[in-house]
């Protein structure tokens, strides 16, 4: 036999055998849906509901269909997966610094925080959060008062409201403005490092708009908190246990991309006069953001991935909504779960093809 | 004098530093006396333990400690248990540590430790009594589930890392686009697919018991970040290596399996630990399914009206278990990464 022919051999071998195997399955399939009296289709996805969702960013009630809650519970998953991205990015940092800080006490506490983390399950932390933390809280009436506002008990976290006419648009006009002028930095013609330009800008911007605002701050009235919007300890739990567990890990790639810049870098930029806090701003950082770039995108893929873990806490996510609620009711275990798969599918793919982008526009260029 | 120095040197240090005492004395002091000083060992039930004192109720812990153990394996039966970890610590040392006959260990750990033990744990012949899996738990489970999807993740991904390194198309898109798919997925989703579609998959009437289909999705899912492990091991073999070994005529089938895959396997010992550790973290995820481990058990038992509210502690030692076994995985990894960083029969560098 050729190498060819062995090669054609080969694949048509692999070929049939998948084809034989995916073919017993479907065969399985459509047996076990006949003997069940089921059909295949997505139509369900238009009837009634009948659910309460307790907590949803966007309009829901017991009469929508199960395609609105599908929609309803994955702005869910993304809103919680988007809050442990930013959170567990700033923890993140913050604990390899203090890892490189040089301070004995700091680098030790650092330390042994992260490897407390990392070696215990994630499942576990969010869990202790929710039920030894969270459900141990106070009731109402003797709620914790953090001042500004913000009150703590068994229900949750009541923060203040704001309410007015121009404050969100100008929220939103300035994060947008803030968002495309930091893509396109470059291509407008500026020359002013992004970093030291769009935070105060940023900040100016969401002080004005808090100002603009008219807050109600919850207040406690007979038997309930009045005014206020309450974040529920669900929320708090899945976004706390994320972030935290995540914050270890994305600790340990910042320590590894800073301490993978060569010490020449440092003792340059020293020597040119900057101070120790403005090379590691302009000089080190900037340069470790570029090997931090492929850790960091699988960790945030983790985020995404482990907000399924809501599910426990009975954080309404996609896979509590529609692989446990809707699937109980409607019995469509295939629609289901392949709507649910590939939700998560679409997502990883859609982040590593923009988080590559990124990566390919920041690598090193070559001359 | 040099620890002051070195604290409060300067005046940033001194001010990290003394942030960092601020801290710890915040929280410190009211843990240790949470959880020694007003701890209380012995009592019947959660109310006794509110009388006896303030602090922890480990009472609570030592109650439950066979269960969060074993599960509801039956007590006269526990020995089986024992006896099985000790035949796979036995082999496993062996076939790791042992100078002569290591293919021997290798093959007793890969052929007699699972036969064994799966008689031993499910009992039914040679007069042992039958035990459901229903009655398994604790962390027992833990590292059963651990175990058979770490053993059975490796071959799936040596196949699947050379299939995605093929030179024939079919081969490898089928490769990647099986990989890929599992690593995309959330491993929750992954056992409710266990749970909810592998019945529906199978022939009408055969019926998988829920912890086989923990165990079938969780080895497929190891399966799939071995591959991309083992991978990165096998582009780390100089590719001299398998161009000598083509020189002295082997064939191609040779050449992978004798030559590229012991040096591959060798290169990926970090990265199978490192999937080792998360898989065995990851188990806890089996007590959403229904299935009672560690953390399931411990769940479980705060429903218990005697025992109720105690989620902190129940929570906290089910912590301290999962971390006193990662730590003994980890440096257990560096000491094979040491033992395996030379050939055999190399001299030692």
């Amino acid at each position: 036999m050729t190498t060819r022919q062995k090669a054609l051999t080969w694949q048509a071998v692999v070929a049939v055998v998948t084809a034989a195997i995916l073919l017993f399955f479907a065969r399985n399939v459509s047996d076990n849906l006949a003997i069940r009296g089921l059909s295949f289709g997505f139509a369900f996805l238009w009837s009634k509901a009948g659910f309460d969702i307790p907590f949803h960013l966007v309009e829901w009630d017991v009469n929508f269909s199960y395609g609105r809650a599908l929609w309803v519970s994955g702005v869910n998953t993304l809103f919680a997966a988007a809050i442990s991205i930013v959170v567990s990015s700033a923890l993140g940092l913050t604990l390899a610094l203090m890892r490189l800080s040089g301070n004995l006490l700091a680098a030790g506490t650092a330390r042994t925080l992260i490897e407390i983390i990392r070696n215990t399950p994630q499942l576990l932390q969010i869990v202790f959060i929710y039920f030894a933390v969270l459900q141990a809280l106070p009731q109402l009436r003797q709620s914790y008062n953090l001042g500004a506002g913000l009150f703590l008990n068994v229900r949750g976290l009541y923060v203040p409201a704001a309410s007015g006419t121009a404050w969100d648009w100008i929220t939103g006009l300035t994060l947008i403005a803030v968002a495309l002028a930091a893509v396109l930095w470059r291509r407008i013609g500026m020359q002013l490092p992004r970093l030291l330009v769009l935070p105060p800008i940023l900040i100016t911007g969401l002080v004005i708009a808090g100002f603009t605002a008219t807050w109600d701050p919850p207040a406690l009235k007979g038997f309930n908190f009045a005014g206020g919007v309450r974040i529920p300890p669900e929320v708090l739990a899945i976004v706390l246990g994320v972030s935290i567990y995540t914050s270890a890990f994305i600790a340990e790639n910042v320590r590894a991309a800073i301490l993978g810049i060569h010490k020449g870098q440092t003792e340059a930029a020293r020597s040119l006069g900057l101070s120790a806090g403005r090379t590691m701003a302009l000089v080190i950082l900037p340069q470790a953001l570029r090997i931090l770039i492929p850790p960091l995108t699988s960790q945030y893929l983790n985020i995404i991935k482990s907000t399924t873990l809501g599910a426990a806490i009975a954080y309404p996510e996609i896979l509590q909504i529609m692989a446990r609620t809707v699937l109980n009711q409607s019995g469509r275990a295939i629609e289901v779960m392949t709507v649910v798969l590939g939700v998560f599918l679409a997502v990883n793919l859609i982040t590593s093809l923009a988080m590559n982008h990124w990566n390919h526009k920041m690598a090193l260029q070559g001359r | 004098m040099k620890i002051l120095r070195a604290l409060f040197g300067s005046r940033g240090n001194a001010i990290i530093s003394l942030l960092m005492i601020a801290l710890f004395a915040w929280v410190v002091p009211p843990f240790i006396s949470w959880a020694f000083g007003h701890a209380v060992w012995d009592a019947v039930n959660r109310a006794a333990c509110s009388a006896a004192d303030t602090g922890a109720c480990w009472a609570f812990i030592k109650a439950r400690f066979a269960l969060f153990f074993y599960g509801v394996y039956p007590e006269g039966e526990r020995w089986r248990v024992h006896l099985g970890l000790a035949l796979l610590v036995v082999f496993g040392v062996g076939a790791l540590f042992s100078q002569r006959r290591r293919g021997w260990w290798l093959l007793g750990l890969m052929v007699l430790v699972p036969i064994a033990d799966a008689i031993l744990l499910v009992g039914g012949i040679f007069g042992l009594r039958p035990v459901p899996t229903n009655d398994w738990g604790g962390l027992m489970l833990n590292v059963v589930i651990s175990f058979v999807a770490l053993g059975g993740s490796i071959p799936i991904g040596i196949a699947l890392a050379f299939g995605r390194r093929s030179k024939f198309p079919v081969i490898r898109y089928l490769s990647t686009v099986l990989i890929e798919f599992w690593r995309g997925v959330p491993l929750l989703a992954v056992l409710f697919m266990g749970l909810v579609l592998l019945p529906l998959f199978l022939p009408n009437g055969v019926n998988v018991d829920n912890l086989v289909r923990a165990l079938i999705v969780m080895t497929i899912f190891t399966g799939a970040y071995m591959a991309e492990t083992i991978r990165g091991g096998l582009q780390g073999v100089d590719s001299g290596q398998s161009e000598a070994a083509r020189a002295l005529g082997m064939h191609e089938g040779q050449v992978n399996l004798l030559i590229v895959l012991p040096q591959a396997l060798r290169l990926s010992i970090p990265g199978i630990i490192n999937i080792a550790v998360d898989l065995f973290k990851d188990t806890t995820l089996v007590s959403i399914v229904g299935l009672f481990d560690l953390m399931g058990v411990v769940s479980q038992s705060l429903k218990d009206t005697a025992w109720t509210g105690l989620a902190a502690e129940g929570y906290v030692f089910a912590a301290v278990v999962f971390f006193l076994c990662c730590l003994v995985v980890s440096p257990g990894g560096s000491v094979l990464e040491r033992h395996f960083s030379t050939a055999p029969g190399s001299a030692k560098r």
